[in-house]
């Protein structure tokens, strides 16, 4: 487990250990001499303790909580590309903890609270906004399942409550809560603690402070093989096996622990070890309109409109949708994802009409059964999984790097990620979060 | 929109059909071990390459088909007459 001590005076304690580098005084000191690099990269060394598959904001986190919490330093984060280029760079930023099921809102309640003090840890301003999360509900049935959430959250002690139209109306005046939509909205699940966050600052937040504590980082470097040995199936692998390194599009390195962080190609990560996952990949898509005046002061979600929506700080509304029904790892956009968008705002917020859309773009997805995660060690010694993030890996990665490192480091499973091991399929205990984790239902 | 190439009705949009999912051998429910059902039920090869999948072409003729589609470019080719089912693309 983490640490003991409070959060501020572990902050405080880092802060000494490592000083504010960036300051008006240290610009001034400077002056035109460059600044040293940040990240530690160059040539691959022959091996590590660990090697991080994947440089997203989860792979950062675990490297960043094994160097912090465990002091396992001689870790390498391997990308094909660059560093927060898939899904951290492309999801809608929202957190929150509201979700359906007791492990899944313990978990996700973690990692609020390690988001709430991130910027302090790391040392960098990730620009949370804490600005409450409305999940709209349009029929009785979604009604009860807010409800239902409620309870079960306040039973975790997590904020959450059902509100009214008129409660709604308050909250949000853009809204349109008259019975004059088709689906008129009859409640919401109000839940304070939720918001959003700079989503590419905790990626940057975490790889810097990783760096500093002797992590190195290699984006351009592609993970072609994991080697294994021992194992059931053929050169080694499979069930039984145990990874001893990886071979990479720069040269192989020895390694005793393989982390797959990768989303999207999670289940050809874990095909190299020969496992095969319960995961399809879908596309989700998502769009920015072009930046006006503050008006929406929370996060709205509608899941049976399949539209959640967030105003940034520069003014741009960002939409998030369902994931496209097909399994598939084309990220091509389409114009009838930006039709039923556009039509479902509206039924929200008939005051967009003119509104225009900037751009529009997709991320990949790892869709599990049951839409919670796979986390922790596999039936191949040394290769842990931190996958199937689905629509809801960004909220997650605190809580998930600092347990699956101390899952590492330990050997043991933390308590709160029991519940998402890969071996609950197996035995049939599933975690079925869809009523809470995705608006395509 | 995708094209997906029904063999009874012709190309249709892919939002006229359901992807059933990843043409698997179904293990016989009599002899078959716990396990084996849980990963008939839950795995999945989820290639970036060639895979067979089930079709069901729910607003045409209703029918159940198996292709093949390349899940990184999206592109269908019909299955080798008396392929086994179950093989998944072996290109990646």
């Amino acid at each position: 487990m983490a640490p003991s001590g409070s959060g501020v005076a572990q902050a405080a304690r880092r802060r000494a250990r490592y000083p504010a580098r960036y300051s008006a005084l240290a610009l001034l000191r400077r002056g035109k001499r460059p600044w040293p690099p940040i990240l530690r990269g160059g040539e691959l060394a022959s091996s590590y303790d660990a090697v991080v598959v994947g440089g997203g904001v989860h792979g950062l986190a675990t490297a960043y909580y094994l160097a912090s919490n465990w002091g396992i330093t001689n870790v390498a984060v391997l990308d094909k590309g660059y560093l927060g280029g898939g899904g951290s760079g492309r999801n809608t930023a929202i957190v929150r903890s509201n979700y359906l099921t007791p492990e899944g809102v313990a978990f996700y309640d973690r990692s609020l609270r390690l988001y709430e003090r991130l910027a302090l840890d790391l040392n960098l301003n990730v620009m949370f906004s804490r600005r409450g999360h409305l999940t709209l509900a349009h029929s009785d049935g979604a009604l009860r399942t807010m409800r239902w959430r409620a309870e079960v959250n306040k039973q975790v002690g997590v904020d959450s409550e059902v509100i009214g139209p008129g409660e709604i109306k308050r909250l949000v005046p853009a809204l349109d809560v008259s019975e004059a939509p088709r689906y008129p909205i009859l409640g919401a699940l109000h839940h304070p603690p939720g918001g959003i966050i700079r989503h590419d600052a905790v990626v940057w937040g975490y790889a810097r402070a990783a760096a500093a504590l002797g992590v190195e980082t290699h984006q351009s470097t592609e993970v072609l093989d994991v080697a294994t040995s021992g194992g059931d199936g053929p050169d080694g692998k499979g069930p039984g096996g145990r990874v001893t390194g990886v071979r990479t599009s720069r040269g192989d390195v020895s390694t005793p622990v393989v982390v797959n962080c990768t989303a999207g190609w999670a289940s050809l990560i874990a095909a190299m070890v020969g496992l095969r996952l319960p995961i399809s990949t879908h596309p989700l898509q998502a769009a920015v309109t072009e930046p006006v005046k503050l008006f929406l002061p929370a996060v709205v979600v509608s899941g049976s409109l399949h539209v959640y929506v967030s105003q940034t700080d520069r003014g741009e509304l960002v939409f998030g949708a369902a994931v496209d029904p097909l399994a598939t790892y084309d990220t091509a956009g389409s114009l009838s994802f930006a039709e039923d968008l556009a039509g479902h705002v509206l039924q929200l917020m008939p005051g967009l009409g003119r509104m225009r859309l900037l751009r529009q773009w997709s991320g990949l997805c790892d869709m599990t059964p049951d839409y919670s995660p796979i986390i922790g060690p596999t039936p191949v010694d040394g290769f842990h999984c931190d996958v199937g993030w689905g629509t809801y890996g960004f909220k997650a990665a605190p809580v998930a790097g600092e347990q699956l490192a101390a899952c590492i480091a330990t050997g043991e499973v933390p308590e709160l990620i029991a519940p998402f091991t890969l071996d609950r399929f197996a035995a049939g205990r599933l975690v079925g979060e869809k009523g809470a984790a995705a608006v395509g239902h | 929109m995708l094209l997906v190439p029904c063999p009874h009705c012709g190309p249709r949009n892919s939002a006229d059909l359901t992807l059933v999912g990843e043409t698997e051998p179904r293990p016989d429910p009599a002899t078959t071990t716990p396990a084996e059902w849980r990963a008939y039920l839950y795995e999945e090869h989820n290639p970036a390459g060639w895979c067979r999948e089930t079709w069901h072409c729910r607003l045409g003729c209703g029918r159940f088909f198996v292709t093949e589609r390349h899940r990184g470019a999206n592109r269908f080719r019909h299955p080798p007459l008396g392929a086994s089912a179950g093989e998944p693309g072996e290109a990646r």
